[in-house]
């Protein structure tokens, strides 16, 4: 047969190089997907709450496994033990890998000690969402704060993460704000090191 | 050259995920054992270790008699743990290293729960290779 290469068969994963992958995924089937994880969410629960919780989980899979393969791929084996080095690590490597771009702000809380805000000025999970009236303060940014979640968590840092609307005044929609509050442990560990 | 080793995977909640003897040395009857008991000896001063040190090869931590024990923690807290006796440390090192890619393709697999044991058949085989090859 003309044009058939030679292409190497791979009977196992495991047997597979890491590679890069790549750079670029299809904007629309990531929409497509998401949309489908939502639609598929509402169906199994009666309330918002339950909602948020479920498309945290996922992002928790996804971040746990970001950690990972990142901290191998990009950052050469160096693993992050300090607040701020996992927070920067999150607003820019983690952004860029999964978004394309790295995140608008990284703002510490003024009122708690405890605190960390990450902005952007349109998720990219909601670009193509529009929450009904009757739901309320429910966000699909819950997915991401998931994934947040994920990466601190493996990596030792326990924490609250959710995924808020913050209304700018100039602009039509609101910017989203993903809140991150420690675990009691995480200070005092931070703390200690000094 | 007859080396004893044994190698653990200790996920991040203490739950042993992943265990093999992979010395080629004869086993004694209640070697096993006190191999995992050292290992598990070691783990707490692991602990504490891997929050002073941002590399993820940790060396020799621990000594009984003649074993020594090293360890690797990976980003998401995951330690390798090698109980043996040779003093190889490069060999140790680029052991510990291929084993986290094959441990990371596993973690890729989305049916897999992060902290359950790895059954894998193949990933058993390709470490024990690894250590052929390696220790």
């Amino acid at each position: 047969m003309i044009g058939v290469g030679k292409i190497k068969q791979y009977s196992n994963v495991l047997d597979k190089p890491l590679s890069k992958g790549k750079q670029e995924v299809s904007l629309s089937a990531f929409a497509f997907l998401f949309s489908e994880l939502v639609q598929y969410n509402q169906t199994q629960v009666d309330n918002i709450a339950e909602l948020e919780r479920r498309l945290e989980d996922a992002g928790y899979a996804v971040g746990a496994r970001v950690l990972e393969l990142l901290c191998h791929r990009d950052k050469g084996n160096r693993r992050e033990t300090r607040l701020l080095g996992i927070l920067s690590f999150v607003h820019s490597t983690v952004w860029k890998v999964l978004f394309g771009k790295v995140a608008d702000s990284l703002e510490k809380g003024t009122e708690h000690e405890d605190e960390y805000m990450i902005s952007e000025k349109e998720l990219l999970v909601n670009r193509f969402i529009s929450i009904p009236k009757d739901m309320g303060t429910f966000n699909c940014g819950a997915f991401v704060a998931g994934i947040v979640r994920g990466v601190l968590d493996s990596a030792g840092f326990p924490a609250v993460v959710t995924a808020h609307f913050v209304p700018v005044e100039g602009q039509q929609r609101p910017r989203t704000t993903i809140l991150i509050k420690f675990a009691e442990e995480v200070l005092r560990r931070e703390a200690r090191l000094g | 050259m007859a080396t004893t080793a044994c190698f653990i995977i200790v996920s991040r909640n203490e739950i042993p995920i992943y265990e093999a003897e992979v010395g080629s040395a004869v086993k004694r009857e209640d070697a096993a054992q006190l191999h995992q008991f050292i290992l598990h000896a070691a783990l707490d001063i692991v602990q504490d270790l891997a929050w002073t040190t941002s590399a993820m090869f940790l060396k020799a931590i621990d000594r009984f008699n003649d074993l020594v024990v090293s360890v690797y923690v990976t980003a998401g807290h995951t330690r390798f743990m090698l109980l043996h006796d040779s003093r190889n440390d490069d060999g140790i090192k680029s052991f510990f290293q291929e084993v986290h890619e094959l441990y990371i393709k596993i973690l890729l697999n989305p049916l897999y729960l992060p902290g359950s044991r790895i059954t894998s058949s193949h990933f058993d085989t390709k470490v024990r290779a690894l250590a052929r090859k390696y220790l």
